[in-house]
């Protein structure tokens, strides 16, 4: 209380403090009392967190395999939408050729995002994020491939060639039937 | 609504070559970011993905639209059409008695009109066609005009007051001869008015109630050229006046009754006959000598004929012109003009002339008219001081006027060419006069108590050549004070519009909203619009006279009577050839009106001398005239303009040699740079030569002329005359513009087309298959058409075509030609198309090569380097055969075309060119479906919706004019003959903007319901959360 109005401005009556100096023995106004130790107690914390950590580890890794292959299923999902939507131009295959290009960029652009959750210094993330990486460009290859099959990639010579204006003609000539 | 998209696209799909069109949009639209918004059209957004899927949307929303055709409240919208006659030459008035103040006429351009005599509207009217000329109109019982035309041929009767065709007969007959009509009043055999026409060598009786020939005498045939038929009143005898050879006069005396011939006198005149004769009496004619020198009265009373001759000198004193007889009808006495002045001179009894007056600057005199109790009167109209003088006077008495009125007339109608007078009983029970007056511009006026009533330009009906003009840059500040200064009308139309829109207007409210869709004042202003819509069409007329109209509504806004092609002593038949763009500024000389070049000839044969004169686009005023310069064979505008973007032209006269306009050093500069490149060409159609030529050095002459060249022969293709007949010639039009020298086709391959501004279509019949369809066996038959570099003379294509013959009529477009002949084996139409291709550039086919720019497409390419052509072609059955053929011109050249195709029916229809191409095949590969190959037919399929013309007639059509609009997707299309017709054609549809009817309304209540929908959804969720957390 007093250490709390200590600090006090000039215009303040009264403040609690509300944080607890129950665990750092320096800041101890009261010592312990007699026979009383902290150490053992935390000793015996110790192991069941490490069983506790070492089975969330578990879990976690477990955990990030599967989100790895989430993309798969929406891989074959897409593969099947495609399918559905066949390949001349309309507003289906151009919604799904833009999702199927979309969907794998973004989840991309939030691999760390997505993996965070599973963030741990003795899970091996490396492995399920390449593979989430890898689901998701032969995600991103399947909407190229579909862009390419409904024609839109200038992947032809006629789609370099027609905007090319037409070659200048060196001589001129003109006439015709005299005027009448 | 997405449904209905969908729906939409599925039909897009279906319908075009889509998968093709749609890179093509997104290429466009790309491009045209830079381009400024304006009203209606669509932003081009900017170039990331999700934008450009909104643009595709925004594109697909804006072709809801899809029928070709138009809704009937669109007609008017974005077309006009407006209606002419002609120059009028024979008009005659409707009789006090029926009432009706109506006239009808007769014009040049083969029309009979019956004209509404209060506002001059054209109550019904007829074309005749080219080949049907109309010799004479007249009114017989009171209730039917009867014109003959066809060289006295064609005798028809139309019921006067709706022009419905009573009857028609065919007069037979051996021989030309002039063709005479007569309908006299009074000769009636068995009650029935007889019709009496000369025409065809033979003298014909006709019955006026149904047209039936009565009885026929031949007159002689050959060498009498019969001049009169002249039936006295009140007898039965019809007298026929001729001259045999040039110094024997015949008279015919004819029973009425039977045809008869009563007494054939003939005698011979030593001084042999000149001009025509004129009726003075009913017994006396009077004509000139074969000198000019003497009058000759011919008497031919009882069957004598009496000449009497009378020195013109004797009458007038030494005058130094030659006399001409006027064919004014005048009773008992005739005019001659001589000397710029017309003298009056009336025939007495005993054949002596006494001159009765004589007046000057007489520019016409109107036939005489019997008034009350057989007085007659004429009138004559003089020119003065910017005014026309009408004077109206008694034939008996010369000296007193019954009329006198000077008008006030615009100096660009040029002088009255005819007048024909009608009088009415005023309410004071005296007379009054009304005049129709032909001027020189060809416009028809009527004068009445001394004003114009009503004018009408029919000068239009006969358009020679048609140029168009950009409007002035729209200036700051112009528009915005027009706009405020009708704020309320600007409020109430828009809310009327919305009412339409929300389907809350009345019957009125819907008429009232059409009429303010049609009158819009956008479409008429005088300034550049951001589409290009609004434009100046600049017309010559075979008048000589420039009209420019505008786009909106073709209204005249300027009209200018070219100095140089008026009729004058130096120039005696000026005619106006053609019109070219002089000087179009849209660079660096921004500030220049743009102007046009007018080229016409003194005279009717080809080495008479040219006459050339500059007019401004914007004032319709001339800026430059050349007159009495060398003559003018052709006229080659060419791809050169100096620092004022004033075009270079040369101008090759009939010996060849080559004059270079504008004469300035800066022009000689910039053509001397280019000479060596310049090559022209010349058809010889008559002799079946087509010549190419090049220009060396400045003609030998004794003045020194600059800017004269000398030209040498290069090559020479010589078309056998015993096999084939030039008939046809085509070009490409040389503002063509072409977006790309690549045709993808089915599987992303690619062809090149062989695009050459140099290329010749010739198209050659058999000398025995030239005369009309009928007159050739398919066997003797046959057409060949040529493709023809016109630089090296090198024949690229040719092939034959057995059994057709011609009329060909054929457009050139691109690398393609579409031309329509006639079949006789399958005995119908047919159209052609020949497509040309570039097989020396089908190996640029790697796409790194492309994408790296390692390839030869854009360099400058030449003739002389022979390249490899291939050429396709198809022929289809059509049904109509053509008076015309064009094609769509865009800005940019991507829209896909359609072949404008003016029909024998007088309407144009637009004929999309997928269906003119010859990779055409009965069954198309889904590939090929996929690009848009539609499966081959034998004939071409004339869709009813696809006429331009919709429901009306271009009636004696002859040409049509394509001009791109600004907007890519838009193509002006106007088609001129004796009517004109001017719309706007989207090919591909408009793409690049929102159409007419885009619902607005339907756009803003969809984005204020989503807003709506947005605010709702975000005041439940976070009512939603509040709760959430409350629990």
């Amino acid at each position: 209380m007093e250490k709390g109005k200590g600090v006090m401005g000039a215009g303040r009556r009264w403040a609690v403090d509300l944080t607890d100096n129950s665990t750092s023995p320096s800041s101890r106004d009261v010592p312990d009392p007699p026979g009383f130790s902290r150490t053992p107690l935390e000793q015996d914390d110790s192991t069941v967190s490490r069983q506790k950590k070492d089975a969330e580890s578990t879990w976690k890794a477990q955990k990030a395999w599967e989100v790895a292959q989430t993309p798969f299923k929406n891989l074959l999902m897409m593969g099947f939408m495609m399918w559905m939507a066949g390949s001349t131009v309309h507003l289906f295959s151009i919604g799904i050729t833009f999702s199927a290009l979309w969907q794998p960029i973004s989840a991309l652009q939030g691999v760390g995002k997505v993996f965070e959750p599973y963030k741990d210094s003795k899970v091996d993330l490396i492995a399920p994020k390449l593979l989430f990486i890898a689901l998701n460009l032969g995600g991103l290859a399947l909407g190229v491939w579909k862009l390419n099959t409904l024609g839109l990639l200038p992947t032809h010579a006629s789609d370099w060639v027609s905007s090319l204006p037409p070659a200048q003609e060196v001589e001129y000539s003109g006439g015709g039937i005299p005027l009448y | 609504m997405t449904l209905s998209l969908l729906a939409h696209f599925e039909v897009l799909t279906s319908y075009k070559n889509f998968h093709r069109s749609l890179r093509s949009i997104t290429s466009f639209v790309v491009t045209a970011t830079q381009r400024e918004r304006e009203g209606e059209r669509v932003t081009m957004g900017t170039t990331s993905m999700a934008s450009r899927v909104f643009l595709l949307l925004l594109i697909f929303l804006s072709s809801t639209n899809l029928s070709l055709s138009l809704y009937e409240d669109q007609v008017g919208l974005m077309d006009w059409h407006q209606q002419y006659i002609g120059k009028v030459k024979g008009a005659v008035f409707h009789t006090q008695k029926s009432g009706r103040r109506r006239v009808v006429v007769s014009t040049e351009e083969n029309v009979i009109a019956s004209l509404d005599l209060r506002h001059g509207e054209i109550f019904w009217r007829h074309v005749l066609g080219s080949n049907d000329v109309i010799d004479g109109i007249d009114i017989a019982l009171g209730k039917y005009v009867i014109t003959l035309s066809s060289g006295g041929g064609i005798l028809r009767a139309w019921n006067l007051p709706d022009g419905q065709m009573v009857w028609e007969s065919f007069l037979e007959g051996s021989g030309a001869s002039k063709s005479l009509l007569t309908v006299p009043t009074n000769l009636k055999v068995d009650k029935d008015n007889l019709i009496l026409v000369f025409g065809k060598g033979s003298l014909h009786a006709i019955s006026s109630i149904d047209g039936e020939v009565l009885w026929k005498k031949e007159i002689a045939p050959e060498s009498v050229e019969v001049q009169q038929i002249i039936q006295p009143l009140g007898s039965d005898i019809i007298y026929v006046l001729g001259f045999f050879g040039s110094s024997q006069f015949d008279a015919y005396k004819i029973n009425a009754r039977n045809g008869e011939l009563l007494k054939h006198n003939s005698a011979t005149f030593s001084g042999g006959f000149s001009s025509e004769a004129l009726v003075v009496s009913s017994e006396i004619l009077v004509t000139l000598d074969s000198t000019r020198s003497k009058l000759v009265i011919i008497s031919f009373q009882d069957g004598e004929i009496n000449y009497q001759q009378t020195h013109i000198s004797d009458i007038f004193g030494d005058s130094l012109g030659t006399p001409v007889l006027l064919p004014s009808k005048l009773p008992g006495m005739f005019s001659v003009k001589i000397d710029g002045a017309v003298v009056f001179i009336r025939v007495t009894g005993e054949g002596k002339l006494e001159v009765l007056d004589k007046i000057n600057n007489v520019a016409a005199i109107s036939d005489a008219i019997s008034l009350s109790e057989g007085q007659q009167a004429f009138a004559l109209i003089q020119h003065g001081d910017g005014k026309i003088h009408l004077t109206v006077k008694p034939s008996h008495d010369l000296s007193g006027d019954l009329l006198k009125e000077s008008i006030d007339m615009d100096n660009q109608r040029g002088t009255v060419h005819k007048i024909f007078i009608n009088n009415y009983i005023r309410t004071d029970r005296s007379h009054g006069f009304r005049a129709l007056i032909v001027m020189e511009d060809h416009s028809l006026l009527l004068l009445q108590q001394g004003a114009i009533v009503w004018s009408r330009e029919d000068g239009l009906a006969s358009i020679v050549d048609v140029v168009t003009s950009e409007l002035p840059v729209e200036k700051e500040g112009v528009s915005v004070a027009k706009v405020e200064q009708n704020l309320f009308e600007w409020l109430k139309g828009h809310i009327l519009k919305l009412k339409g829109t929300l389907m809350l207007a009345s019957a009125e409210d819907v008429a009232a909203i059409q009429e303010m869709r049609l009158k819009s004042f956008e479409k008429s202003k005088m300034t550049r619009d951001h589409n290009g819509f609004r434009k100046l069409l600049i017309v010559l007329t075979r008048a000589g006279k420039l009209f420019a109209l505008h786009t909106g509504y073709g209204q005249v806004v300027w009209s200018l009577l070219l100095p140089t092609l008026r009729r004058s002593e130096t120039c005696e038949y000026p005619t106006g050839l053609n019109i070219y763009h002089w000087q179009v500024p849209h660079h660096h000389a921004l500030d220049e009106n743009p102007s046009v070049l007018v080229v016409g000839r003194c005279g009717k044969n080809s080495d008479a001398p040219g006459v050339l004169s500059i007019v401004d686009a914007y004032t319709g005023k001339e800026i430059n005239s050349m007159a009495a310069i060398h003559s003018v064979a052709q006229v080659i505008p060419l791809p050169f303009t100096d620092s004022t973007e004033q075009r270079l032209h040369l101008l090759i006269d009939v010996n060849q040699h080559g004059h270079l306009y504008p004469r300035t050093s800066e022009a000689i500069d910039i053509f001397q740079r280019e000479l060596t490149n310049i090559y022209w060409y010349s058809v010889e159609a008559d002799n079946g030569i087509i010549k190419g030529h090049v220009l060396k050095s400045n003609c030998i002459q004794e003045v020194i002329d600059n800017y004269c060249f000398e030209s040498k022969d290069i090559w020479s293709i010589v078309f056998p005359s015993d096999s084939e007949r030039i008939i046809a010639t085509v070009i490409r039009k040389l503002s063509e513009v072409v977006h790309t020298q690549a045709k993808a086709i089915a599987d992303e391959d690619v062809m090149f087309k062989y695009i050459s501004k140099n290329l010749l279509f010739v198209a050659t019949v058999a000398p025995k298959g030239s005369g009309p369809i009928g007159t050739a066996t398919p066997e003797e038959s046959w057409l060949t058409v040529y493709l023809i570099d016109t630089v090296t003379g090198r024949i690229l294509h040719r092939m034959t075509h057995h059994g057709s013959q011609g009329p060909v009529h054929a457009v050139f477009s691109e690398n393609w030609v579409v031309y329509h002949y006639f079949n006789l084996r399958a005995h119908r139409y047919e159209m052609s198309v020949i497509e040309i291709y570039d097989q020396s550039r089908a190996d640029n086919k790697d796409v790194w090569k492309l994408v790296l720019g390692k390839h030869n497409l854009t360099s400058p390419i030449s003739s002389y380097s022979r390249p490899e052509v291939v050429t396709k072609s198809q022929s289809y059955f059509f049904t109509y055969s053509v008076k015309a053929l064009a094609v769509t011109l865009t800005a940019k050249g991507i829209t896909s075309k359609q072949v404008l195709i003016g029909t024998i029916g007088d309407q144009v229809l637009a004929l999309d060119k997928r269906f003119l191409d010859p990779r055409r095949s009965v069954n198309p590969t889904t590939a090929e479906k996929e690009e848009g190959i539609i499966p081959l037919t034998d004939s071409l399929p004339i869709i009813p919706q696809s006429y331009v013309t919709h429901a009306l007639k271009v009636e004696g059509l002859r040409g049509i004019v394509t001009v791109p609009a600004k907007l890519e997707s838009t193509t002006l299309a106007f088609a001129y003959g004796v009517d004109l017709f001017f719309t706007q054609l989207a090919p591909s549809r408009t793409y690049d903007s929102l159409t007419d009817d885009f619902s607005y309304a339907l756009l803003l209540i969809t984005i204020v319901a989503l807003i709506a929908a947005i605010f709702v959804t975000w005041i439940l969720s976070e009512k939603k959360e509040l709760r959430e957390k409350w629990r």
